[in-house]
């Protein structure tokens, strides 16, 4: 059987296409062909269409109007939340925390439960691949707090270095905070082995799934995560909404991260009783729309199938890889053997952003620079930046061959 | 003699010299080889006191003052970015900081270089006129004085 053909038929690309209208683009004459997808996803029609529908009928503010639109809406955004339980197979919508974003899910979790666990002398560990979201707030807690901040190294190859990780656990460490997938290598990691090891020493972790949600099923039970989070916007939903996923046990020992309304359940001059969860933690009127209609997203990618996504991408990832590996003077960063659908590559002597910008005109999108994960780049693999290429399943064959022509020609003008 | 032009003389020039490429690959490939060519800088001048915020690739920039007039120099590690700094270098090194202090730049727009330059890369454009003019700025008040 051929593999090739079979996968590409169980999602019909052409037909799938026609539902993101931003794939029509053109730039600098060319129709779009987009490998930014790390960055953000394109939307397909059901989401976008999803965004005005609500405004169109149902707008209203959720909680705590007796009205029949807020009840509506109020509906909605539950439903939405009990989609994202089942999404990721969370034990109950309690633990189902919407954000902003995976940025500020990881905020929450170092400023209120970071406080909570981490004193003087303790240690964190993180991985040297985070994105500086899964970072610098850790940094930081750790600089106010007197902790220490300690980083899984990383292989050549782009793979966290398991054997360093064990013997970095000691009897300091109160957190371990870990990217799933690499978002400037594609390196996916050993997320559950981690787990496995850190609670062994009773030691929780939290999971920035921000580069999984969009490739892999995520299954929050079986990894026995204590805290994940990731956004919408890179599994084809809107911006500004995320998810926070946190063990209820957790969520429950850990103070609320902003104040105001939403959050409580009764004010007085004197003093203020919390809600119960999630809503201690959704201060404010929420982004209704966005957490509603990352609902669709859910749709969307549930009526795709995990496997189909990731048979494509696998595809379009292997065809990619043939071709830079014909093209010559391309050096891979990250050839982990665990990847998703992304490149990250330098054209030998020649400057990421030289490329980017001479593919742009090609109307090729690529990212250059640094990926967010700046120590990265810049002290582990002493680069000036990388460009990365990140296909999702709605990419073609031509337009990663259009790329490897593309770069064919940047070659040509820069060397 | 390029002494004795004027910055809008210059800038003429160069949107002369543009109006003859008819594509931006054209273009590009003439902003890369004047990228190739620019004199690079001194090497004590490659930190961070002399690099240019607000670029994706490094840039650094230094100006200095000989009987009267300002001359700039340049390196990036990005190709184009040297090619874009020359065609900056050639415009307005070389002249009365007060007069660099008045010049609109308005070659850029001419050549249709921003047109391919994204928002984030534009950005990296101004600064480095920013700089260039700051230098300015800061010798025009010795020049007063």
């Amino acid at each position: 059987m051929d593999a090739h053909t079979s996968n590409i038929e169980s999602i019909d690309i052409t037909k799938i296409r026609e539902e993101f209208p931003i794939l029509l683009r053109k730039i600098s004459g060319q129709p779009i062909a987009y490998f930014d997808n790390a960055a953000t996803s394109q939307k397909p029609l059901s989401v976008i269409n999803a965004i005005s529908e609500y405004y169109e009928t149902i707008n209203s503010n959720v909680h705590r109007g007796i009205h029949t639109l807020s009840e509506e809406a109020t509906e909605a955004y539950e439903n939405s939340r009990e989609k994202v339980r089942r999404f990721i197979n969370a034990q109950s919508s309690g633990e189902i925390v919407f954000t902003k974003g995976t940025t500020d899910g990881i905020n929450l979790v170092a400023s209120s439960f970071g406080t909570n666990v981490v004193g003087e002398g303790d240690e964190v560990i993180i991985s040297e691949m985070e994105h500086h979201s899964n970072l610098v707030p850790w940094q930081n807690l750790c600089e106010s707090r007197r902790a220490k901040l300690k980083y899984i190294p990383v292989n050549d190859k782009g793979e966290l270095m398991m054997d360093e990780f064990r013997t970095m656990i000691n009897e300091k460490t109160k957190l371990i905070s870990v990217v799933y997938v690499s978002n400037s290598l594609g390196t996916v990691n050993p997320i559950s082995e981690i787990i496995e090891i850190a609670h062994s020493f009773n030691i929780p972790v939290l999971v920035d799934a921000a580069q999984a949600a969009p490739h892999m099923k995520i299954d929050v039970s079986t990894l026995d995560c204590d805290f994940l989070a990731f956004s919408g916007h890179k599994m084809y939903g809107p911006t500004g909404i995320g998810i926070l996923y946190g063990k209820e046990k957790h969520l429950e020992s850990m103070p609320p991260y902003q104040f105001g309304g939403e959050m409580i359940k009764s004010v007085t001059y004197d003093n203020t009783v919390f809600n119960v969860l999630p809503y201690k933690f959704e201060a404010g009127t929420p982004n209704i729309a966005g957490a509603i209609v990352l609902g669709t997203a859910v749709d969307f990618m549930e009526r795709l199938g995990h496997e189909n996504i990731h048979n494509r991408e696998m595809e379009l990832l292997a065809h990619a890889n043939k071709l830079f590996s014909e093209i010559g003077d391309i050096r891979i960063i990250g050839t982990a053997e665990n990847k998703t659908s992304l490149i990250s590559f330098i054209i030998n002597g020649i400057h990421p952003y030289d490329t980017g910008s001479i593919l742009d005109n090609f109307g090729i999108a690529v990212r250059t620079g640094f990926h967010c994960t700046q120590p990265l780049i810049e002290q582990r693999f002493k680069l000036p930046g990388t460009v990365r290429a990140s296909f999702a399943f709605y990419n073609t064959f031509e337009e990663i061959d259009r790329l490897a022509a593309g770069i064919r020609k940047v070659k040509s003008m820069l060397l | 003699m390029t002494e004795t032009k004027t910055i809008r003389q210059k800038e003429d020039q160069i949107t002369d010299d543009f109006s003859l490429f008819d594509d931006w690959m054209s273009k590009y490939e003439y902003i890369i080889e004047l990228g190739k060519k620019l004199p690079l800088i001194d090497e004590t001048y490659r930190n961070e006191s002399y690099e240019v915020k607000g670029c994706q690739s490094k840039v650094w920039l230094n100006a200095e003052l000989k009987d009267g007039l300002l001359y700039y120099k340049a390196d990036s590690d990005a190709v184009i970015t040297k090619g874009i700094i020359s065609l900056l270098i050639e415009v307005l090194s070389g002249n009365k900081p007060e007069d660099i202090l008045n010049a609109d730049m308005d070659f850029i727009n001419k050549i249709g270089l921003k047109e391919h330059l994204s928002p984030n890369r534009a950005n990296g454009l101004n600064a480095m006129i920013n700089k260039m003019k700051n230098f300015a700025l800061k010798y025009s008040g010795e020049n007063v004085n």
